[in-house]
């Protein structure tokens, strides 16, 4: 068969175009899509990769460098300093007491405490690529559960840099010396001291780029204009830092994520995120896929009970031992099962860590072969676990989906409006109903804020709002109006499908991010929608005007003016491709005829055009200075 | 050929207008008439000029019904008169839109008509204080109609409201259908006066 790049990546490609669909529409998420088209591929069913799956997994574990570069972006400094209790504490207890338990466990399957040892700590990890792109997937990051599974992530991530540089120490097979193995690491000969001092100046060296030498390298391409080229610069930053990282023996995942977190609050966060956005979404695809066609099916169907069995065990004891962290961190009941699930499967670095215990003389070809596997299995089924977790066993523990009603709550029943999302902007909206007396049902993933509104007597319902069958608990058949003010535009774009095939009389207001945001929403066929920040920029147009000395009124109008004739633009435009040459010049010739208009309003002697009933040119003309019967 | 009635409503807290309530409630959906709520239409008082000035022109009777403030309409209607009836549009040497329609205040005021009269509280009468309105239709080369007021809302029976409204209807669909003379109107003061106008309709 034809193995050209061009052939391959046209293979990954339409496995990916076709499956990932599917799987999003059948509810089952992209992850488990891609695995899927991995599985379907790969040697178990089509065969038309195999051999070397590897390759591509390494490959693309890139995208995990990219992922944590991007979450590096979102997340101020500040804020990581904030999690750092939670990064230590519980990532370090995972790491240790899952790491000692499977180890304790494996000693009594005859294996010698060293390979235990490696074994026990390297089935400690969990996948940060599944993990993080199921929770952002499903909205669940900015919950307590997803900010403990990301500081366990984190922390494991770390801790792969101590175990790369223990494990050599418990060999007991003879080691193959292949002095190609670790060229790319420079400094491994030196001495600890001098290793540890170099790492530390590496990072150092991070941090001061990110704080002086980047931004200003940014400025440059920025003020050349050349769009490419940013992304040019974008991707050199992220591949420089993990060479940097792989020099001297750090994790570039690690590296990267400190460059991200070092760059978030630098101007072109945004930027930087956009640009490496579709790099990191293709590579992290191509990861799960490679990860689907590594499966071994055949070593599967050779000891089936071996290895399923290794994996349910390993899941069960992984989800307890995080239970019982939740616990003692005091995550609520249901955020504690979400991030014991979460983290249950065994993770990327196995892959990584299982071979070199094999090369360094850990482990034997056998045992790494099954342990592989198991791997691979435990990922494949961690978007299934989560699916599960979602669909049977959330709705039934912890915060409720639906509250009990209270007997004299009656009125409450058919609440005419259903708010999804109680953020700032939902919020707002709420609380302005709710004070005139509107009955309003609210739904938020948000577990700890869920509870805290029920404190306050709002009537709350828990769960993804994109739901049909949530949205029927809440009420969906019996009211009139949905208000959908969640922050993703994504998962708004969910709910208004949802429910525009569920509760078609249901009249959608739709809050969008900004315009092209609010093209989509208006190509869904969506009548009423709300730019978040027109209103309140406008507002501030207006005082910023006069205080210039406009008056106030005149400034009022044109914002008026400004906004009616940016809507009508704006329903027109939705109608265009974006960024056509036809989009471009019609915006062109909207944004003077908006000038003009608003000029002639507030600078010529005429109100020409708008309110011409106040001038009175007409009728100084007509009547002469000297007789005016309407005005003076 | 049947007159098109254009009822420009401005009442800002028309919610709790009870008498407002029966009367929009009979002449809304009335044939012949387009029913337009101002305060409704232009809730921060941004008047949409053209969209206006084309009602008027589609209309031959138009009619102001709002509460008596202060003598005189609510912000809205001075509003919609200081921006609608432009210069060179509705008056002034080339402004003859609104040429040969008529202008008709359908009133609602609190106190009974005696206090409306030279000896009475008000001190001068509701036509008097109507004289702006009057003027403007006079300007704007329209005839000015006798106003159809409600005296005494304040201390009004809900089977009263009932009436005026049926009243009120009963008005609206003799105009659409063109059944009342010029001489008719000349000699009442109020249109209420024009009695029985139910009379009129079983013709």
């Amino acid at each position: 068969m034809e193995k050209s790049i061009l052939f391959q990546a046209f293979i990954f490609l339409s496995a990916a175009v076709l499956l990932v669909p599917l799987a999003k529409k059948w509810g089952l998420g992209s992850v488990l899509g891609y695995l899927i088209a991995g599985i379907v591929i790969g040697p178990a069913l089509f065969g038309f990769i195999g051999d070397n799956t590897h390759d591509i997994m390494h490959f693309a574990e890139f995208g995990v460098v990219m992922m944590l570069f991007v979450i590096g972006l979102e997340l101020e400094p500040s804020l990581l300093w904030r999690m750092r209790k939670a990064i230590l504490g519980m990532g370090g207890v995972q790491v240790m007491v899952t790491g000692l338990f499977i180890a304790l466990v494996t000693m009594q399957f005859n294996f010698s405490w060293q390979e235990s040892f490696a074994i026990g700590f390297t089935l400690a990890l969990s996948s940060t690529a599944i993990v993080l792109q199921t929770l952002q997937e499903k909205g669940l990051m900015k919950t307590s559960a997803g900010q403990s599974a990301f500081s366990v992530l984190l922390f494991q991530d770390i801790a792969v840099i101590p175990m790369l540089a223990l494990f050599p120490l418990l060999a007991t097979l003879p080691v193959d010396v292949d002095p190609e193995a670790h060229s790319t690491n420079l400094i491994e000969n030196l001495s600890a001291w001098a290793q540890t001092a170099i790492v530390v100046a590496a990072i150092v060296s991070v941090i001061l780029a990110g704080r002086y030498i980047i931004p200003p390298i940014f400025r440059l391409v920025a003020s050349s204009r050349i769009r490419e080229l940013f992304t040019a610069v974008a991707l050199l930053v992220v591949i420089a830092i993990s060479v940097l990282m792989s020099l001297v023996g750090l994790s570039p995942a690690l590296g990267t994520f400190l460059a991200g977190v070092v760059l978030a609050n630098s101007e072109y966060r945004h930027e930087l995120e956009s640009d490496i956005e579709p790099f990191k979404g293709l590579l992290l695809g191509l990861f799960f896929i490679a990860v689907g066609a590594s499966i071994d099916f055949n070593l599967l169907l050779q000891k089936p009970v071996l290895i399923l069995g290794i994996v349910a065990g390993l899941i069960a004891l992984k989800s307890l031992v995080l239970w019982v962290i939740g616990k003692v961190f005091k995550l609520k009941t249901d955020q504690n099962m979400l991030f014991a699930v979460s983290l249950s499967q065994m993770g990327e670095f196995g892959f990584v860590l299982f071979t070199f215990s094999n090369k360094n003389g850990i482990l034997d070809q056998g045992t790494v072969d099954i342990l592989i596997a198991v791997t691979a299995i435990s990922m494949a089924l961690a978007p299934i676990m989560f699916l599960i977790h979602e669909k049977f066993v959330q709705p039934r523990i912890g915060t409720k989906m639906v509250v009990e009603e209270k007997e004299h709550d009656h009125i409450d029943e058919s609440n005419p409006v259903i708010v999804a999302g109680f953020g700032h902007f939902g919020n707002t909206v709420g609380r302005f109903l709710k004070a005139h007396g509107v009955g309003t049902t609210f739904l938020d993933i948000d577990s700890d804020r869920v509870d805290l509104l029920r404190k306050m007597g709002f009537k709350v319902y828990y769960g993804d709002a994109s739901r049909a069958d949530l949205l029927k608990a809440a009420g969906a058949e019996k009211a009139k109006l949905i208000i959908i003010a969640l922050d993703s535009p994504e998962k708004r774009m969910e709910i208004v499908e949802v429910v525009k095939k569920h509760f078609p009389n249901l009249r959608i207001l739709a809050r969008a991010t900004n315009r092209v945001d609010a093209y989509d929403l208006m190509n869904a066929g969506i009548m009423n929608i709300y730019r978040e920040t027109l209103d309140a920029s406008l507002r501030m147009g207006v005082d910023a005007m006069h205080f210039l000395g406009f008056r106030k009124y005149a400034a009022k109008r044109a914002a008026r003016t400004f906004f009616e004739h940016d809507e009508k633009y704006l329903k027109y435009l939705s109608s265009l491709k974006l960024n056509s040459s036809e989009y471009i010049s019609t915006a062109k010739k909207y944004i003077e005829e908006l000038e003009s208009l608003i000029q002639s309003d507030m600078h010529n002697e005429s109100l020409h055009g708008a309110d011409e009933g106040w001038s009175e040119e007409g009728l100084i003309k007509e009547f002469g200075s000297a007789k005016i019967e309407k005005k003076d | 050929m049947r007159s098109r009635i254009l009822v420009l409503f401005a009442h800002p807290a028309f919610e709790k207008s009870r008498v407002h309530r029966e009367l929009v409630k009979k002449v809304k959906h009335l044939a012949g008439v387009t029913f337009h709520d101002l305060y409704e239409e232009y809730p921060e008082l941004d008047i949409n000029v053209s969209k206006e000035q084309q009602l008027l022109l589609e209309h031959d009777i138009i009619v102001f019904q709002h509460p008596f403030y202060w003598y005189s309409a609510p912000a809205m209607i001075k509003q919609w008169m200081d921006l609608v009836l432009e210069h060179g549009w509705a008056y002034g040497k080339d402004g003859n839109a609104l040429q040969g329609k008529q202008l008709l205040s359908v009133i609602s005021a609190g106190g009974p008509r005696e206090v409306y009269s030279a000896t009475g509280r008000n001190r001068y009468t509701v036509h008097e204080f109507l004289r702006p309105f009057e003027q403007t239709a006079l300007l704007c080369k329209m005839n000015y109609l006798p106003p159809f007021v409600i005296h005494g809302t304040h201390k009004m029976e809900l089977h009263e409201m009932k009436q005026a409204a049926l009243q009120y209807e009963g008005l609206l669909l003799a105009f659409h259908h063109g059944l009342l003379s010029q001489q008719e109107l000349a000699q009442v003061d109020y249109l209420n006066d024009l009695n029985p106008i139910p009379q009129a309709l079983k013709d």
